[in-house]
């Protein structure tokens, strides 16, 4: 039980993994298959991404896992300890000390740097899928560029509800070429795709697909000209830090129906309290 | 007029395709012109659907050349890349398949299968979209205010309505129909021919329909071929065909209609 290799995924496999991940990266948004291994987890906890982020890691690297921005949930807890153990890495909670940041359903708030890596969990790679079940089919949409079918599913969603009402998974263009899902973050991250200085890597495990994103890529969300694409969130600051632009989580705080905005990423918004911020139910630090 | 008039807008010469040792179509030759209607009659067997097929490009055939006149002047379908004519079946061609569950999204609304064609070539304004899929909508007999529900709410003679103007909207030059009117009952049959017919002089369509129903070719066909055993047998104006068959398989055809 003890013999592990470094970051528990044995060398060929990392090495297949990175091939996928290095293609990935010389065609940005095109899913590259790879052969998806056995990890110890279930896969709703992302072994898309871990083990992507298994080829990736190095001694020397510090891990940050957040899970719908909190580095504090079961899932990004585990995925924390299994690095720890498996391949002895320092790990932090604050974005900017990170090298590598396992993520689940955002992009942190805090702007990435040259040097960090993003690894994303993908439960469903395809943006086609939904209206395209043939995955011979939408190989081919996406050889050919045919990528009408992914307007249709935004007309659908504003014939359906007077606007986008896609909130996640927001589909996306890379580089004027590969459509592409950027994984249930909320649209409200979509703008932080595009032109970031961080390397950017998806992994989908069950699907078996990594894509990426390079640093300095051009990433567009699709939209309709008379529907443009808004990057919209709570019309609410933060109620423990006042942030007015960082996306929010509704709390409940008690029986009567009580409600406050809080930033969902925990690292930015103990960040912003520590140097003094205060939000409407906050506490001065 | 346009000097392209003068040009078929489809030339076919010797288009074979053979399954094994079994013939499918063999040796097929026929110009269509711009705003023609060819009828392909046949039984089940003769070829007619295999023929259809090469010609829309969803088969390739073992021989022959299919030259489409294109913006750009001729070219053998043939010896297109694959995305040339994938772009060809979504602007210049349009299919009109028998069972309208084979040509339309049936898990999207009646305005998005229509849209979807315009989308493909680049429509971004959602308003104009939904305009001209109204606007398309009325012209096939279906009520705007159905263009927000899903084709699977609509009986068989409206799915094949919506088919029809999912497939003209963007204004294709030219439509392969694959027994348009089949596995409808009589009654609908009539009303979806009348409204074709429209739609086929309106816009000077350029057409070529596979069937077995000599009444449809009858109402929309120019000129006719029949089809036998992967032959054709006979070609020529619809009416000199059905009133004055010369090939004793036509006659046949023709009687066997005529007892009815
Ligand atoms: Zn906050």
């Amino acid at each position: 039980m003890e013999d592990y290799n470094f970051a528990y995924l044995d060398e060929q496999t990392k090495r297949m993994i990175r091939r996928a991940i290095l293609k990935g990266v010389a065609v940005p948004g095109y899913q590259v298959p790879f052969a998806s291994r056995e990890m110890p987890m279930p896969y709703g906890w992302g072994t898309g991404g871990v083990q992507v982020t298994a080829a990736c890691l190095v001694p020397e690297d510090v891990l940050k896992v957040i899970d719908q921005g909190a580095d504090d949930t079961t899932n990004a807890v585990s995925i924390r300890k299994f690095f720890s153990r498996t391949a002895g890495v320092a790990v932090t909670e604050a974005t900017t000390d990170a090298t590598v940041i396992q993520t689940r359903h955002r992009i942190p708030e805090t702007p990435l740097q040259e040097g960090q890596i993003l690894v994303y969990q993908v439960p469903i790679p395809e943006p086609l899928r939904f209206l395209e079940p043939r995955e011979t089919e939408t190989r081919k949409m996406h050889e050919l560029e045919e990528y009408g079918l992914m307007h249709v599913k935004l007309y659908e969603d504003i014939a359906r509800h007077g606007q986008i009402a896609t909130s996640y998974a927001y589909p996306v263009k890379v580089e004027g070429r590969y459509v592409m899902d950027p994984s249930p973050i909320p649209k409200f991250d979509n703008p932080k795709l595009s032109g970031s200085a961080a390397l950017q890597l998806f992994g989908a495990g069950r699907e078996q697909r990594i894509y990426a994103v390079p640093p300095y890529t051009q990433v567009v969300s699709l939209d309709f000209d008379d529907h443009p694409f808004v990057a919209s969130k709570a019309d609410h600051d933060c109620d423990l830090c006042g942030a007015g632009a960082s996306y929010l989580d509704e709390v409940i705080i008690d029986d009567a129906g009580g409600r406050m905005f809080v930033c969902s990423d925990t690292d930015f918004c103990a960040g912003r309290r520590a140097a003094g911020h205060v939000g409407r139910l906050g506490e001065a630090a | 007029m346009d000097g392209s008039f003068d040009l078929p807008l489809l030339a076919v010469r010797g288009g074979s395709k053979s399954y094994g040792g079994r013939i499918g179509c063999a040796d097929v030759s026929f110009d269509l012109y711009p705003g023609e209607v060819l009828g392909i009659v046949g039984e089940s067997g003769s070829g007619k659907s295999t023929l259809l097929s090469c010609l829309a490009g969803h088969l390739a055939p073992d021989t022959g050349e299919i030259i489409f006149q294109t913006a750009q002047g001729p070219r053998d379908t043939r010896t297109m890349s694959e995305p040339e004519r994938r772009r060809l079946a979504r602007t210049d061609w349009a299919f009109v398949h028998q069972n309208p569950r084979d040509g339309l999204r049936m898990g999207v609304s009646a305005g998005g299968n229509v849209g979807e064609r315009l989308m493909a070539v680049g429509a971004r304004h959602y308003g104009d979209i939904r305009a001209k899929a109204i606007d398309w909508l009325g012209r096939v007999e279906i009520d705007a205010d159905r263009i927000d529900d899903r084709p699977s709410a609509f009986s068989g003679g409206m799915q094949q309505r919506l088919q029809i103007a999912r497939n003209l909207v963007t204004g294709p030059r030219l439509v392969f129909m694959d027994e348009p009117t089949g596995g409808l009952d009589v009654s609908v049959q009539a009303r979806l021919l009348d409204l074709l017919r429209g739609l086929v002089r309106e816009m000077g369509l350029s057409a070529i329909i596979v069937t077995h129903d000599l009444a449809v070719v009858r109402l929309l066909a120019d000129r006719l071929m029949v089809m036998k055993s992967g032959h054709v047998v006979e070609q020529g104006l619809t009416d000199q065909v059905l009133d004055d068959p010369q090939h004793g398989y036509t006659q046949l055809l023709v009687s066997s209609v005529l007892q009815v």
